[in-house]
């Protein structure tokens, strides 16, 4: 499953972090004693005076970042995607997402990518947690060259901000790169008639996947990449459920709160179709190699067609 | 009070043990941390094999000692002392980490007999204690709770809510144990955020301290007796211990907190340890 650019997502981002350093100079960068795992660990070799490792103290860390935010500079703080919800929650919240503050939020190791650590490392209710934030912004990168994009638009962007990062190499999507990544902006990686897939992060990967499984059976599958869970491209969106009527959302988060909360509440309104959910169904995980817990529970590709076709079935089209 | 000699010897032969078997698992599935299972290896097996009351064929027995392993990512070697002690068979250990193991790469209540508390993200365990501490003070139960805590776990704001609470509550049935080994994921602590006097603030907040050698059985054994004497304030034992312990390629290295071993490093480490060193 290499990508192109043979490079673990967090890499990508530390090192996109050490190029904005080099031409920003208010890029300040904040780690809870793993910055080994996040890669900001670069930042923190390339400018020493700009990288505070505050220690494991994830609150303390996040409240800093909120403050040093007020005085003009530009603090990225990282942590583990979960420790991020659960231990910085509160000042993310009443400090940053409140005040509106210009802090950037990178939770890497995210959804199931820290496989083997277990359910306690899992992180697969940060998108409901930060999606519900008023003011915040929500990104959920589908590849290396879209983590880049993503931090760069991240410091463009003036206010707080989530960037959702996995912990390994994910396949390059070239469908998905060649085009511009716009804040808030989703992208058609593949057009289609019957159905759309709606995907987020690796599983655009699987979406891709799963679109060709389904052609094979003469089904045509849109596929969506929605880069940006928040604000949500709605419009996008409302065309696909018109043209395509049906729609499955897939995403390696729970099913309840994430994308596909998203999604159903923009459909539900704006022009109700079938929709599925391809996610983590309200349990917690387990250890083990990561295909083998996407495969156990229920995010791989097949996952992805099998929901298609109960969506085409309500649709009445199969 | 004081541990025989036999006693001593027949310890150390468990952690020699223990040692080997960390190595052989850590390897066999190319996951899980090292270091700071290697440091808190005669803390753990001082406690499962002197001192707690526990019973394997009855592990949820309402009146056993609890442990709780704060630092949770130290499992292995706590599974490790579940499955000498009876808990659940030792070929299980081969499934750390694996699908469907009940042997989870932190330690989960649910699901290993045993293991007392869920725990991985750090700084939860010494409240939980203190919990488990209370709860048998209010319904007149005999039992001990002891919390294993890293060094730089209590660097977490919580630990030090907690080490008000155990003091104003008086929670001496609570013995905390710190394994010092001076190192965390990305340097040392020194480096990463410093702790300064740690014997001195915990004495400030109300807490009866002693200190030890954590590599030796005998001082751990006799401050755990010491701490049972002290009444109405709960125990921190500061144990100085070396991240690592036991294999000098890994010893003091944060390099070594979470990294797969490969062959040629497990062949040195096997051949150390069987050295005896
Ligand atoms: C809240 C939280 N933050 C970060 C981590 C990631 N992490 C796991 S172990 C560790 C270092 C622990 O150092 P220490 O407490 O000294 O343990 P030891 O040296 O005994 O291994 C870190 C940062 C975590 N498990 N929980
Ligand atoms: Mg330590």
């Amino acid at each position: 499953m290499a990508g192109a650019t043979g490079k673990a997502m967090r890499q990508v981002y530390g090192e996109t972090l050490v190029e904005l350093g080099k031409t920003n100079p208010h890029i300040v960068v904040f780690d809870a004693d793993v910055a080994t795992s996040t890669r900001t660990i670069l930042f923190g070799e390339a400018f020493p005076e700009r990288f505070f490792n505050v220690g494991i103290a994830e609150m303390n860390m996040a409240a800093m970042a909120a403050g040093i935010s007020t005085t003009g500079l530009i603090p990225f703080v990282n942590t583990f995607a979960c420790f991020m919800v659960l231990r910085c929650g509160d000042p993310i919240r009443s400090l940053i997402a409140y005040t509106k503050l210009n802090v950037k939020l990178a939770g890497t190791y995210a959804g199931l990518s820290d496989s083997y650590d277990g359910a306690s490392h899992h992180s697969i209710l940060d998108i409901a947690f930060m999606r519900a934030l008023p003011n915040m912004l929500v990104i959920c990168p589908a590849d290396g060259a879209e983590v880049k994009a993503a931090t760069e638009a991240a410091v463009q962007y003036k206010g707080p901000v989530y960037i959702r990062i996995h912990r390994n190499e994910c396949p390059d999507i070239p469908e998905n790169d060649s085009q511009p990544f716009v804040l808030g902006k989703g992208k058609l990686l593949r057009s289609g008639k019957d159905i759309t897939l709606v995907a987020t992060g690796y599983m655009v990967h699987r979406a891709m996947e799963a679109a060709q499984i389904l052609e094979a059976q003469g089904v045509s599958a849109r596929v969506v990449n929605i880069h940006t869970i928040k604000p949500l491209d709605t419009e996008l969106l409302e065309r696909c459920a018109k043209e395509t009527g049906g729609i499955v959302v897939a995403e390696e988060h729970s099913i309840h709160g994430g994308l596909g909360g998203a999604a159903a509440e923009a459909v539900g309104r704006l022009y109700p179709v079938p929709i599925e959910f391809v996610g983590v169904r309200d349990t917690f995980a387990e250890s083990g190699d990561y295909q083998a817990l996407l495969e156990k529970y229920g995010l791989t590709s097949q996952h992805i067609v099998k929901a298609a076709e109960e969506v085409l079935k309500k649709k009445g089209g199969l | 009070m004081g541990l025989s000699k036999e006693r001593k010897a027949v310890l150390e032969g468990l952690c020699k043990q223990f040692r080997r078997t960390l190595l052989d698992t850590l390897y066999s599935v190319q996951t899980g941390h090292p270091g700071g299972s290697l440091s808190a290896t005669e803390i753990i097996t001082t406690l499962y094999f002197e001192v707690m009351k526990v019973d394997p064929k009855n592990p949820y027995w309402e009146e056993r000692d609890r442990f709780v392993l704060a630092k949770g990512h130290a499992a292995p070697m706590l599974y490790i002392a579940l499955a000498e002690k009876g808990f659940f068979p030792k070929e299980e250990l081969k499934t750390l980490r694996q699908l469907n193991s009940r042997l989870q790469g932190h330690p989960c209540a649910l699901k290993t007999p045993g293991v007392e508390l869920s725990t991985g993200p750090l700084g939860l365990g010494l409240s939980a204690a203190l919990g488990m501490g209370l709860g048998a003070r209010l319904q007149r139960k005999p039992f001990y709770t002891y919390v294993l805590l890293g060094d730089g776990e209590i660097q977490e704001g919580i630990v030090w809510e907690a080490a008000m609470a155990g003091a104003k509550y008086g929670v001496d049935n609570v013995v905390a144990i710190l394994d010092k080994n001076g190192v965390q994921l990305d340097g040392t602590v020194d480096q990463i955020m410093p702790l300064g006097d740690v014997k001195g603030k915990w004495s400030s907040f109300g807490w009866n301290t002693f200190e030890v050698n954590g590599h030796k059985v005998e001082e751990i054994y006799d401050a755990i007796q010491e701490a049972h004497q002290v009444k109405g304030k709960p125990t921190l034992i500061i144990a100085h211990t070396v991240k690592g312990k036991g294999v000098s390629f890994m010893e003091g290295k944060h390099t070594w907190h979470g990294k797969p071993i490969s062959k040629a490093e497990y062949e040195a480490a096997i051949q150390e340890l069987e050295g005896g060193r």
